[in-house]
């Protein structure tokens, strides 16, 4: 096919309902993106079982939609549940079948456990988490973080390496936008859903999965909290984090941490923002000793204003702060909260 | 059980990065380096497990391919509680940045140990690519799982306790020999008592050149061409002063530009 192949993910859930997580729809625009720039098609394709309702639900409607080529459900019973085994060996049978160009996925922890393997049987491996696609000379450049963020890296290919192995790419959350397909869909006939049943033994599925589990019910929901006190790493120890609890209080704001910190027991895992842990969208979120990596910032970059306190100037916090302080928070956020209480009593 | 670590040195969190002249990689030269903190997990994790099943029930072995330098890594597992170590030496230039070419030479030092468990991190600090670990799986031909918090032994094998997006997990069994990627947080590290810096100075470190395995090199379709500083997502509005001045203007932002004061 010589095009772009695009790996969808789907939830579905007990009552019948369907969703498509929207870094899969960003996934999406990457790979139109990509098609629309080289002239070339653009595919998806959906791994499961019993996939025609899921394709023909709702959620999917941008994915019908979008004007592709051709749109595959690779279905088969021992793909119901997710392992990398069964998902790695059907999705090499329907490369193979299909050589495009390019596989893109969206960078979910799904992709993270099977993607690496995939690539590999074809002797590649993975443009991970790629936050930018450009075209030069005809080619793609996949831009992609290096040291948690704080500098970026320009992978690009050889003329040579367009054709016959593909290359595989996965999308960082939020680096493309979902909207944009709307636009693309105005003129475009929904494809015809192509089945595609990869050979499966069960014996080649060697882990055994269990039901998904939450710990508990959550006590703190972070995600409809107007204003975030943030803590990371730059507090030093657990003891300081009575300092960061003061400002918090005489902010009214919620306490939230950055994930070496609920690693470290300092806060309960219940209050952490980031890949592993909540998304929020508070009014102010001001990140207190936080560098900013990537798995952290994916859980604020949403928030309305972001302040941020580090003693690092080049920390990535700063990328993407309103507001920014390059010094020691020991100092100055004593003095802050101090400031704000004789505001408050005025 | 016959447990080995794959470990990775990488420069410190902190440690101010210049790029290099070629914009390749950074300067590597004035750097000082740590081991990537999710391998120090997948460290911890293979030492819990061995103190689980009993002291004469195995042995913890250190891997890590890269240049002589790199032996620190080692030296810090042996005496964090590793029983022996394999170093395989690469040349300091130019820096493998392909995790298939990395999963390869580990592939080949591991054949010769043949391990019931390989424990790596999830990923690496410096490039976070997040791949070596499934990708020697896939050489090996063993079955593998990422994101785990958590191993213990069963009779069938492992149970692995693997975190899911957004507060979720998942139990996940696999027969043995297997390959585990580890997040870290899932236990607290130890650290290395002067009993056991001592004790590793006795313990063994083998190397391996590795142009012996006589690899052939990979072909990747996109490789890593131009490192850049990214440009700022949003204009940032430093705030200077003393800390009464920076808390003085803090204020006024809060109150009249954030309105939550």
């Amino acid at each position: 096919m010589s095009g772009v192949l695009v790996i969808l993910e789907h939830r579905a859930f007990a009552q019948g309902s369907v969703t498509v997580p929207r870094v899969t729809l960003e996934a999406l625009a990457a790979g139109v993106h990509l098609a629309q720039q080289l002239a070339i098609p653009c595919s998806a394709a959906l791994i499961g079982d019993g996939l025609n309702d899921v394709l023909a639900s709702p959620a999917f409607g941008p994915v019908r939609n979008v004007g592709l080529a051709q749109l595959l459900a690779v279905e088969h019973e021992l793909l119901a549940s997710y392992t990398a085994d069964g998902f790695s060996i059907a999705l090499h049978q329907l490369i193979a079948s299909l050589a495009p160009e390019f596989v893109v996925f969206p960078h979910t922890y799904q992709v993270r456990d099977y993607a690496p393997a995939l690539a590999a049987r074809f002797g590649q491996s993975l443009v991970s988490d790629a936050i930018a696609i450009r075209i030069e000379s005809g080619l793609p450049v996949f831009v992609r973080q290096l040291f948690q963020g704080r500098l970026n890296a320009d992978y690009r290919m050889a003329a040579s390496s367009r054709t016959p192995v593909p290359t595989f790419v996965s999308i960082q959350a939020g680096a493309f936008r979902a909207e944009s397909l709307d636009a693309a869909a105005a003129s475009a006939q929904p494809p015809q859903i192509e089945a595609f049943t990869p050979k499966l033994t069960s014996a080649q599925i060697r882990t055994v999965p269990a039901a998904p589990f939450r710990e508990s019910s959550r006590s703190v929901d972070l995600t409809t909290a107007s204003v975030i006190v943030a803590a990371g790493r730059g507090i030093g120890e657990q003891a300081n984090v009575a300092l960061i609890q003061s400002l918090a209080e005489a902010l009214g704001a919620e306490m939230a941490a950055s994930r070496p910190i609920c690693d470290a027991g300092w806060l309960p895992m219940e209050r952490q923002v980031g890949s592993s842990g909540q998304t929020v969208t508070p009014k102010l979120y001001l990140a207190i000793g936080i560098s900013g990596a990537i798995q952290h910032l994916v859980g604020m970059k949403g928030s309305k204003t972001v302040i941020a306190i580090n003693r690092d100037p080049s920390a990535p916090i700063f990328e993407i702060a309103d507001y920014g302080v390059a010094g020691d928070l020991f100092e100055i956020v004593p003095a802050l909260t101090e400031a704000i209480l004789t505001t408050k009593a005025q | 059980m016959k447990i080995l670590v794959a470990m990775r040195q990488v420069p410190e969190r902190d440690a101010p990065l210049a790029i290099a002249a070629d914009a390749k990689w950074i300067e590597g030269s004035a750097l000082s380096y740590t081991t990537n903190e999710p391998d120090a997990y997948a460290l911890e994790e293979a030492l819990r497990l061995k103190d689980s099943l009993g002291p004469a029930s195995g042995e913890v072995i250190a891997l890590t391919a890269g240049p002589e330098g790199a032996a620190s890594v080692l030296r810090d597992a042996l005496a964090r509680g590793a029983d022996r170590a394999l170093h395989i030496v690469t040349p300091a230039s130019p820096q493998q940045h392909d995790p298939l070419a990395v999963a390869q030479l580990l592939a080949a030092a591991i054949r010769g140990e043949s391990p019931d468990l390989i424990l790596a991190g999830l990923q690496s600090d410096d490039l976070g690519l997040g791949q070596t670990g499934v990708i020697l799986a896939e050489l090996l031909g063993i079955p593998h799982t990422t994101l785990v918090l958590h191993v213990e032994a069963i009779s069938s094998g492992i149970r692995v306790k693997r975190e899911l997006e957004d507060g979720w997990f998942q139990y996940v069994e696999m027969p043995l020999p297997a390959l585990v990627t580890i997040q870290s947080g899932g236990n607290q590290l130890r650290y290395a008592t002067l009993m056991g810096i001592k004790k590793a100075r006795s313990k063994e470190v083998r190397t391996i050149d590795a142009a012996s395995f006589g690899l052939q090199g990979t072909a990747a379709s996109a490789e890593l061409a131009r490192v850049f500083v990214p440009e700022k997502q949003r204009e940032t509005r430093m705030l200077t002063g003393t800390a009464a001045e920076v808390a003085a203007k803090l204020v006024d932002v809060l109150r009249n530009e954030v309105r939550v004061l």
